[in-house]
């Protein structure tokens, strides 16, 4: 529908208006991690630093084993990354493409422990954790999402993308000798590659991001994961220490949002598609 | 067989087994630092139904799932119809409005915590106005609000685009047609847009709200339950009864009470779909 100018205007200064508390915070991180500690509460509010200064950011490594952190959540996200998207591809062809016996009861199963929440079960996995003796270690971590219901999201992923593709494919591929792994691996997955990428945002994001249960399975600093290592900055009187909080934050946020700035369209997808077709 | 059993054991072990736990535990006493667990059948329930706290948990609950449905919902709606005009640079603010999605939720939920303070960049704009902010996350009455603004505003950019995709669905023509004969924009987007995209809603309010149920993270970073029980949340109130007190039965049944009213709502608004919506989804 045409617009008038006068509309125009109008729907610009909405847009504009309706944007500042979803970039404003955003912005307001980065340029406060710049600033001394003095300068997060001046009145009036200003989102560059009046002095610039790089003591929060410092004190992100001194205070606590950073580095060592940032290792921690990108091993263990690359880890269920991949491994999310083989386990997830393969089931999810099973039941797009494979009869199986109580093929339907097992989806039903798996639709099923979607609906529990995971601060629910969370109780008898921790007790479990523990007289495994797996407690403040990474094995929860990876463990969890890559086998847990969480994962599910991602086998209907997969699943619509096999019903989706076409079955001569495989006919032709069988005919030819090829055994089924054989179709999977060489045929099949090759061609999946939006749905890939989907899962492979997701789960991605979803580790890296991880709170909950770094909360309840780890203890000691070099173990954490940047989650709960933003929440433990605090000096040896037991104050929050606000800028390098902000700078241990833009250091997570940054490298995610400017891949995403890239790959908005794969994000916009992979991050949806959970919803649409769950 | 051989392709699905990783994942369905997966989910089996970890998801369905750990829920029986859940049940079983439900029904014993269990203090994991002094040791046994003894049956005591329905008595951690019997002691929900007299804990204050835990009523004023299921009112902060579901006080906060009815809020972000309805602004998380509104809002996504609202901000789908703006990005649907044919304007130059609209995807930018598609950008903006997804952003906060991909964001971590700690650092989402400490940046907020730093702005709702009461002398932070909220109250601080608020005063160049004229207005004395109050002490959002400290008063009983703004803060489970204020959680669910920081909360709306990180997710609400993810039904934005599914609503966005289905109003990209209506038909044009239709709405023309519709103006041609006379209707009203109002009209037509409530008579025509909204029953086309009714599927689209149905869906998103059960994400939305079984998601808003076992939101955990900002109300454990920016206020901790607190006030008083204003935002003692379910699942907050389950983490501290289980991983603090160290009630590992009575904070079973509370999980076991959290899972009946999600299950409750999800099958609540799965059955009443027909009112509302006329295509089966």
């Amino acid at each position: 529908m045409a617009q008038s100018t006068a509309t125009k205007i109008a729907l610009y200064v909405i847009l504009i208006a309706a944007s500042v508390p979803f970039l404003y915070p955003t912005l307001w991180m980065f340029f406060s991690s710049f600033k001394p500690a003095n300068e997060i509460f001046t009145q009036p509010p200003t989102l560059l630093p009046r002095e610039w200064t790089l003591d929060g950011f410092v004190q992100v490594f001194t205070a606590q084993p950073f580095v060592q952190q940032y290792g921690n959540s990108i091993y263990i996200a690359v880890i269920v990354t991949t491994a999310s998207i083989v386990l997830s591809a393969m089931a999810g062809y099973a039941f797009a493409r494979i009869e199986f016996p109580f093929r339907n009861a097992a989806f039903v199963v798996m639709l099923a422990a979607m609906m529990v929440p995971s601060e629910v079960t969370i109780i008898p996995i921790f007790t479990a954790v523990n007289s495994l003796g797996l407690n403040d270690t990474h094995w929860p971590l990876i463990i969890l999402p890559i086998f847990g219901p969480t994962a599910v999201v991602s086998v209907f992923i997969f699943r619509q993308h096999f019903l989706a593709f076409p079955k001569e494919f495989e006919e032709a591929a069988r005919l030819d000798g090829v055994s089924r792994v054989g179709i999977f691996f060489r045929i099949a997955m090759p061609l999946a590659r939006p749905a890939i990428a989907a899962v492979g945002i997701m789960a991605f994001l979803r580790s890296f991001n991880m709170y909950f249960e770094a909360l309840i399975f780890l203890r000691t600093p070099e173990n954490f994961t940047l989650g709960l290592a933003i929440t433990r900055y605090q000096d040896f009187y037991g104050e929050q220490m606000w800028t390098t909080q902000l700078g241990a934050a833009s250091l997570t946020v940054i490298p995610i949002l400017v891949v995403f700035l890239f790959a908005q369209k794969q994000f916009v997808q992979g991050l949806t598609q959970g919803g649409l077709k769950g | 067989m051989a392709f699905v059993a990783p994942q369905l054991l997966g989910v089996i072990i970890l998801g369905l087994v750990p829920f029986l736990f859940v049940i079983w535990y439900s029904l014993n006493e269990w203090r994991p630092l002094t040791g046994e667990m003894e049956f005591i059948g329905l008595a951690n329930y019997e002691q929900l139904s007299s804990d204050p706290t835990f009523y004023a948990s299921v009112a902060a609950s579901l006080l906060f799932g009815v809020a972000i449905l309805v602004f998380n919902l509104g809002i996504a709606l609202s901000l789908a119809v703006l990005l649907n005009q044919r304007l130059r640079g609209i995807t930018t603010f598609r950008t903006i409005f997804f952003s906060p999605v991909v964001v971590s939720v700690v650092a989402w939920s400490v940046t907020w915590g730093f702005l709702l303070a009461p002398n932070g960049g909220i109250n601080g704009f608020l005063k160049l106005v004229g207005i004395n902010g109050p002490n959002w996350l400290g008063d009983p009455s703004t803060a489970l609000i204020s959680v669910v603004a920081v909360q709306v505003f990180k997710g609400v950019g993810m039904n934005m685009v599914l609503f966005l995709a289905a109003l990209q669905s209506v038909p044009e023509e239709m709405l023309e047609a519709a103006q041609l004969d006379g209707a009203s924009r109002w009209r037509s987007f409530r008579s025509i847009t909204v029953p086309m995209i009714a599927p689209t809603i149905l869906l998103t309010s059960i994400l939305t709200t079984i998601g808003s149920l076992e939101v955990f993270a900002p109300v454990q970073l920016l206020t901790g339950g607190g006030p008083g029980d204003s935002t003692n949340v379910l699942p907050f109130l389950l983490f501290r009864t289980a991983f603090v007190s160290q009630q590992f039965g009575y904070a079973s049944a509370i999980g076991v009470v959290l899972f009946a009213i999600i299950l409750g709502l999800t099958l609540l608004q799965w059955f009443t779909r027909r009112r509302w919506v006329h295509d089966e989804v």
